[in-house]
């Protein structure tokens, strides 16, 4: 009798491992122009910071492996590498060091993502449905080496000149929701 | 306009004799299917034969019991050739078949293997979970880029050239040549004629992810005449579309997340993760051979591609009502 309810139990552990993340692949079309108002520059009149309204859920991406590494083939097939090289910079700023000028949250990301941002960085609204921008945000969060290990992939599927995000360290953002630009070493 | 009704009489001529597009070892339509057919049937009628006849002495040596004997260990000269005869033969027959076989498959693959002057040079890349599909020309304009459907000269040597872009994929046409795997970071080749114009299907062969069963793909074999038409009507860029309806397609389409994906040659569209668009309304099917082209399926489609093929990497695009139906219009009109 024990071992029967040994064995039962053995089985149940296994449920365990059932739904381990959830990937919504049919992204509601309405939620879809649910959008946050995140403020665009990070200065403002008087002595108070721009008003920013973050809603949270929208940091569940950068929990979930799958969404990062959607987030990761999207960097390449929209060209982000065009402009920000795999993440170290070119006539873009570099996404893996810990200057951040609008901001390292993920919120802040989408929407320089979404809305674009001056000198350069043009706007996908419309162009990226809104649920590959979180997932492409959720991906530069892990170049910047705030997504924890188990969920930034481990390697790469192409010869890249830096390891896995997995394996990046991870900076102190050190302009994160500061006011003023960042000052670049 | 000539050459698009001829082909749409041709196609249904296909379409009726078969009612199917061909897949099937067992019917082929071009020399090498013919050697691999040949080969099965051989190997099946010499393996059947082999296998009845050990059945039939295993069970005449069941039935057939002898009385035994006062002395087991005494030997009996007599028997013991007739033993010796009856194993050495059937040891040499053994050998004789295997090495017939062996010979039989070695010559087929010579013929297999064998490679003519191409009349017409593909490559083919292996994608989740679709085919992109470039026609290698000597000037670069002439060159064609078309998706998940390949047309080919009747009675030509073909040369298609195999890589893939993610995971390894598989490369069959059952009904014209045996499988050769994509594979990453490596050029495979094969060759194949078709013997008949007509349709023949294809599907991936090595899994390759979760829509692997819905990587289909349509070889249409045509008289040459009609083939260098089709090359030339593909190598041009798409028609500016002249209807209003077609314009503002044309614009949502310009507009919308299809452009960050899609090629139209001779439009604002051109990026390369998608399947080439340009001629997408005159391919006989849509989404790599897995619904026959229609406007309704395109709808079906463009509205919502996860439910038809989940996990695809098309996205759900939020498109209003106003604008499905001139987005349909102007991709079926893509001819």
């Amino acid at each position: 009798m024990k071992r029967e309810l040994t064995i039962a139990l053995l089985f149940v552990l296994l449920l365990a491992g059932c739904e381990r993340e959830d990937r919504p692949l049919r992204s509601d079309p309405v939620l879809n122009e649910n959008r946050e108002a995140i403020a665009l520059a990070t200065n403002s009149p008087g002595p108070t910071g721009p008003v920013e309204y973050k809603s949270g859920t929208r940091g569940e991406y950068e929990k979930v492996a799958f969404h990062v590494s959607q987030g990761k083939k999207l960097f390449t097939w929209y060209n982000c590498s065009g402009c920000h090289a795999n993440g170290g910079g070119g006539s873009g700023p570099a996404l893996m060091d810990d200057v951040w000028i609008y901001g390292s949250a993920i919120e802040n990301i989408a929407a320089s993502i979404r809305e674009g941002r001056p000198n350069g960085m043009p706007s996908f609204r419309g162009k990226v449905p809104e649920d590959q921008i979180w997932q492409i945000a959720a991906y530069v969060r892990a170049l910047g080496g705030f997504v924890s290990s188990d969920v930034a992939s481990s390697r790469h599927d192409q010869i890249y000149a830096h390891e896995g995000e997995a394996r990046l360290p991870s900076p102190s953002p050190r302009t994160s929701n500061q006011p003023g630009l960042a000052q670049p070493k | 306009m000539r050459f698009r009704l001829t082909l749409a009489a041709a196609s249904i001529l296909f379409f009726t004799r078969d009612c199917l597009a061909s897949q099937s070892t067992l019917d082929p339509q071009g020399p090498q299917a013919e050697h691999l057919a040949r080969l099965f049937w051989i190997f099946t009628g010499v393996c059947t034969f082999v296998w009845v006849a050990v059945m039939i002495v295993l069970l005449a040596a069941l039935i057939r019991r002898k009385a035994e004997r006062p002395d087991p260990l005494q030997l009996e000269p007599a028997t013991e050739r007739r033993s010796a005869a009856v194993v050495g033969g059937a040891v040499v027959a053994t050998l004789l078949t295997v090495v017939a076989l062996t010979a039989l498959s070695y010559l087929s693959q010579r013929q297999l293997f064998a490679r003519e002057k191409p009349a017409v040079t593909i490559k083919v890349t292996g994608l989740q979970w679709w085919w992109d599909v470039r026609y290698e020309t000597d000037s670069p304009d002439q060159t064609v880029t078309t998706a998940n459907e390949i047309y080919v000269p009747v009675g030509e040597p073909v040369t298609v050239k195999l890589a893939a872009n993610d995971v390894i994929h598989s490369f069959w046409v059952p009904s014209l040549f045996g499988k050769q795997d994509l594979i990453p970071g490596q050029e495979n080749e094969i060759q194949f004629k078709a013997s008949r114009p007509g349709v023949y299907r294809g599907q991936c062969a090595e899994f390759c992810g979760w829509q692997h069963a819905h990587m289909g793909l349509l070889v249409v074999a045509l008289p040459s005449p009609l083939f260098q038409q089709w090359m030339k009507l593909q190598s041009a860029p798409a028609a500016p579309p002249q209807d209003p309806i077609r314009k503002k397609g044309a614009e949502i389409f310009e507009s919308k997340a299809c452009i960050m994906c899609h090629t139209v040659r001779g439009t604002s569209a051109g990026s390369r993760v998608g399947p080439d668009l340009t001629h997408f309304g005159s391919r006989q099917s849509i989404a790599s051979a897995t619904l026959p082209m229609s406007r309704g399926n395109i709808a079906a489609w463009v509205v919502d591609p996860q439910g038809i093929k989940p996990g695809v990497n098309m996205p759900n695009v939020s498109i209003a009502p106003e604008e499905l139906d001139p987005l349909v219009s102007y991709l079926a009109g893509l001819q």
